[in-house]
């Protein structure tokens, strides 16, 4: 299943995925262990003529077994997650790339500041659903809706976050690798849900750079 | 509040009434019986719709844009010439998903189930309402009319989801759906009204009426779970209720509960629905899950493995059911603190779970095991749970559910719970009670091929979502050949729309099966899976007032099965055994 799960190219999809694996090899032995289990008991306690069926209503060292080891288990795997979780979600590393994008039916709309080097100004730059960002540098991003909740997906980073309207959520990643990839909607937003997308291009600093002069894209900067 | 003369449980048996004509008996009948036979009948229909609906969606994904064979004739604007375009798509997966949930499974599971069962199976004539119980069933009946009708009206039916996230729900403009989705809401509220109705009716049966020695822990635990489930559903639907008042508001009456520039919050639709939501999915696995637990003692032929265990797990399920919403909600923009500890609780909430699975391979263990239909449907109830109960782990990880969110993971979760779960279990139940229902036996054949078909396909269909999902293949979408990162994985879809057309066409035999059983089945005798609950003391099927003579007087638990007390491998509940012979069980 998992050799399914597309390349990562962001910072901390690469904790993501060390989850990820952990549960996948996690309920694999369960689901192989218990399938089997059932298979053979089913196979060894087939009704026979002449064999009674063991008259016993339970176990209860067997129960507080398979209470306590999977508690033990689940509660930790709770906690495992949780500096990944933090790292992501609350603690946003500070960056002076910043930028705003407002979901609508059916696009993505990107604001970057302009030579300013202010977001919210006059001179800001507007795009649609395309937009490029240097490579290995933390990029904040500030999602917002002009009408439905949608949801800013970037498989490849391991990022996904609702954009509500009414709220300005900050995210964050950080590109370690330079490409084209998609960034598709993933909340059901109306009619146009579907093939509502839009690529990011992660760039080489000097890519970015010769994009940034031709866009009159300023310096990233915070919000004017 | 005392019910019509003739209907006071005390006095039955003794009473000769006067045979009641079509309409008091078939239509407007107060018996629980005739009202559970109604609920399944009702809940069946509209499971064979909600699996059209089903095909429909997959018929999209796998050959997008391309004309449904036999749909030529819908017109425009829903389909073109048979071809499906993405508002009656979005319309297509949220009618069946509503469709599935309110008006096919819990039918059947609650309304059927727990109508049929609970006098039966506690030993009492009737429910504590029988009148009560009546309304309840002709609720149902208009809310899904307007269910249905909202596929007839302009604009076409709700096309939001199931989940019906404002402000695409409250906002008609949003959608272009506008009567469609208000009658959805009002039809969800009516029948919101019935199940309550219902739940007032299964827990004060149970609590009042149970016969003479039935202990609280020696109900069966079929009882226990649509006790629990009766109260999770009294207690969650006036939230829900409530919420879909407010989103009526927002879109009749000009409010904005959930419109964020006059002050309301969109948040808070979800915050409501899913405090419902969750213990909703409860309801509909916990009765399923009591059927499991009835089915394998009795084809095991040995007591169910820890059924104190069992009886608490079901309370543990049903207790931490109610503080677990948050995780439908990690990537909503509400607080990243509350990820942790909705995360934590969402984990503790499979052990009870886990303890149930390991006590039904208890039960199983060193058992005699007869497969016959009802029992390989509840071996398959647990084997496919086993699967949905794993992949939620996934999910419950906060930073996993970052990426699987709204991808085909949660589908195949949600299905294998739902369809390998609740569906194996309603099956299981109907194969195994239906001779006491209808006084024949369905045929034990078909019911084989059914079985095997089945699970066989329904594996086809949700196995390889988990690999979609990792892939990341979004949900809710129209054409996944818009995404340059979907096309590999296409195939996938075709092979999911092969299985899905092979599993809707295998219920022909079983909707065969039901009806022609019916009427040329082999005459059921009295008890013929040599089970020990209460049900089977009554002849078959049961007449009016349930027991002639008076209610049976229970001596045990109600699975005595092996026992060394007598030669016969089961001893039923209420058998009286010789004073020098001490009862076993509890």
């Amino acid at each position: 299943m998992m050799s399914w799960l597309p390349e990562n190219v962001s910072t901390y999809g690469a904790e993501i995925d060390r989850l990820f694996y952990f549960v996948y090899y996690l309920t694999g032995v369960t689901f192989f262990g218990v399938q089997i289990a059932l298979l053979a008991f089913l196979w060894m306690y087939r009704a026979r003529p002449g064999r009674r069926a063991v008259y016993t209503h339970g176990n209860t060292t067997l129960e507080i077994a398979w209470t306590a080891i999977p508690s033990v288990i689940l509660a930790g795997l709770a906690l495992a997650g949780r500096t990944t979780w933090a790292d992501i979600k609350s603690r946003q590393p500070a960056t002076d790339f910043v930028i705003e994008i407002t979901a609508k039916q059916f696009n993505w709309e990107v604001r970057y500041p302009g030579l300013d080097g202010k977001l919210g100004t006059e001179d800001d730059v507007l795009m649609d659903n395309d937009f490029h960002v240097p490579v290995n540098k933390p990029v904040r991003v500030h999602l917002k809706s002009r009408d439905v909740i949608h949801s800013f997906f970037i498989p490849v980073m391991r990022l996904k976050q609702d954009a509500v309207p009414g709220r300005d959520i900050p995210v964050w990643f950080e590109a370690t690798k330079a490409g084209k990839y998609e960034v598709p909607c993933a909340e059901l937003c109306g009619f146009g849900h579907s093939g509502m997308k839009g690529y990011i291009f992660v760039d080489t600093p000097g890519d970015y750079a010769t994009w940034a002069r031709e866009k009159k894209v300023g310096p990233a900067g915070v919000t004017g | 509040m005392s019910q019509a003369v003739g209907h006071a449980p005390a006095h039955h048996g003794a009473h000769a009434h006067d045979e009641p004509g079509f309409i008091r008996k078939y239509v407007f009948s107060t018996d629980h019986k005739m009202i559970g036979k109604q609920f399944l009948a009702v809940g069946l229909a509209m499971l064979a719709i909600g699996g059209v609906l089903a095909l429909l969606v997959r018929w999209q994904l796998a050959w997008p844009e391309t004309p449904v064979p036999g749909f030529g004739w819908v017109p425009e604007p829903t389909m073109y010439e048979g071809i499906i375009p993405p508002e009656t798509y979005n319309a297509f997966f949220t009618m069946h998903a509503t469709i599935m949930i309110f008006f096919a499974i819990m039918p059947i599971l609650v309304g059927c189930f727990g109508n049929f069962l609970i006098p039966l199976m506690i030993g009492t004539r009737d429910m504590a309402f029988p009148l009560l119980n009546m309304l309840s069933f002709w609720t149902m009946v208009p809310a899904s009319i307007l269910m249905l009708a909202s596929f007839f009206v302009e604009g076409g039916p709700a096309s939001s989801g199931w989940t019906s996230y404002p402000p695409l729900a409250s906002v008609a403009a949003y959608s272009g759906v506008t009567t469609g989705q208000n009658l959805w809401v009002i039809s969800l509220i009516v029948v919101g009204a019935s199940s309550l109705m219902g739940s007032v009716n299964y827990i004060t049966t149970v609590i009042n009426m149970r016969a003479p020695g039935m202990t609280w822990f020696r109900l069966p635990l079929t009882i226990w779970a649509l006790f629990i489930t009766a109260i999770l559903l009294l207690l969650s639907l006036p939230v829900l209720t409530a919420a879909l008042g407010m989103l009526l508001f927002d879109r009749m009456f000009g409010t904005h509960f959930f419109a964020p520039g006059a002050g309301g919050e969109p948040l808070l639709w979800q915050h409501l629905f899913w405090f419902f939501g969750h213990p909703e999915v409860y309801v509909l696995i916990l009765p399923a899950m009591g059927i499991a637990s009835e089915i394998l003692p009795v084809f095991a032929r040995k007591p169910i493995f820890g059924y104190r265990a069992m009886a608490f797990s079901i309370i543990g399920i049903a207790f931490l059911s109610w503080i677990v919403w948050g995780h439908h909600m990690f990537q909503s923009g509400m607080h990243p603190a509350l990820g942790m500890s909705f995360t934590l609780t969402t984990m503790v909430i499979g052990v009870p779970s886990a303890i149930k699975t390991f006590n039904w391979l208890g039960t199983l263990w060193g058992g005699s095991i007869h497969f016959t239909t009802p029992m390989l449907y509840a071996i398959g109830f647990v084997s496919m749970f086993v699967i949905g109960g794993l992949s939620g782990i996934y999910m419950a990880s906060t930073p996993v559910d970052i990426f699987i969110h709204d991808t085909y993971y949660i589908v195949a979760h949600i299905h294998y719970v739902v369809f390998g779960g609740s569906a194996l279990g309603a099956f299981a139940g109907i194969y195994y009670w239906y001779p006491k229902m209808y006084g024949r036996m369905m045929n034990e054949t078909l019911g084989k091929i059914h079985f095997w078909g089945t699970i066989i396909f329904m594996n086809g269909v949700f196995f390889p979502m988990h690999i979609l999902g990792t892939g990341g293949h979004m949900r809710r979408i129209y054409n996944p050949l818009q995404y340059d990162s979907l096309q590999s994985m296409q195939p996938i879809n075709v092979f999911i729309t092969q299985s899905a057309l092979l599993l809707g066409l295998v219920q022909l035999v079983f909707v065969f099966n039901f009806l022609w059983s019916m009427f040329a089945g082999k005459p059921a005798p009295k008890n013929p899976w040599e089970a020990n609950t209460l049900e089977w003391e009554a002849p078959t099927p049961p007449p009016h007032g349930n027991f002639p003579g008076p209610v049976p007087t229970v001596y045990r638990g109600p699975y005595e099965y092996s026992s060394p007390l007598v030669q016969e491998d089961f001893l039923p509940q209420a058998r009286r055994l010789e004073p020098h012979v001490t009862s076993g069980g509890h």
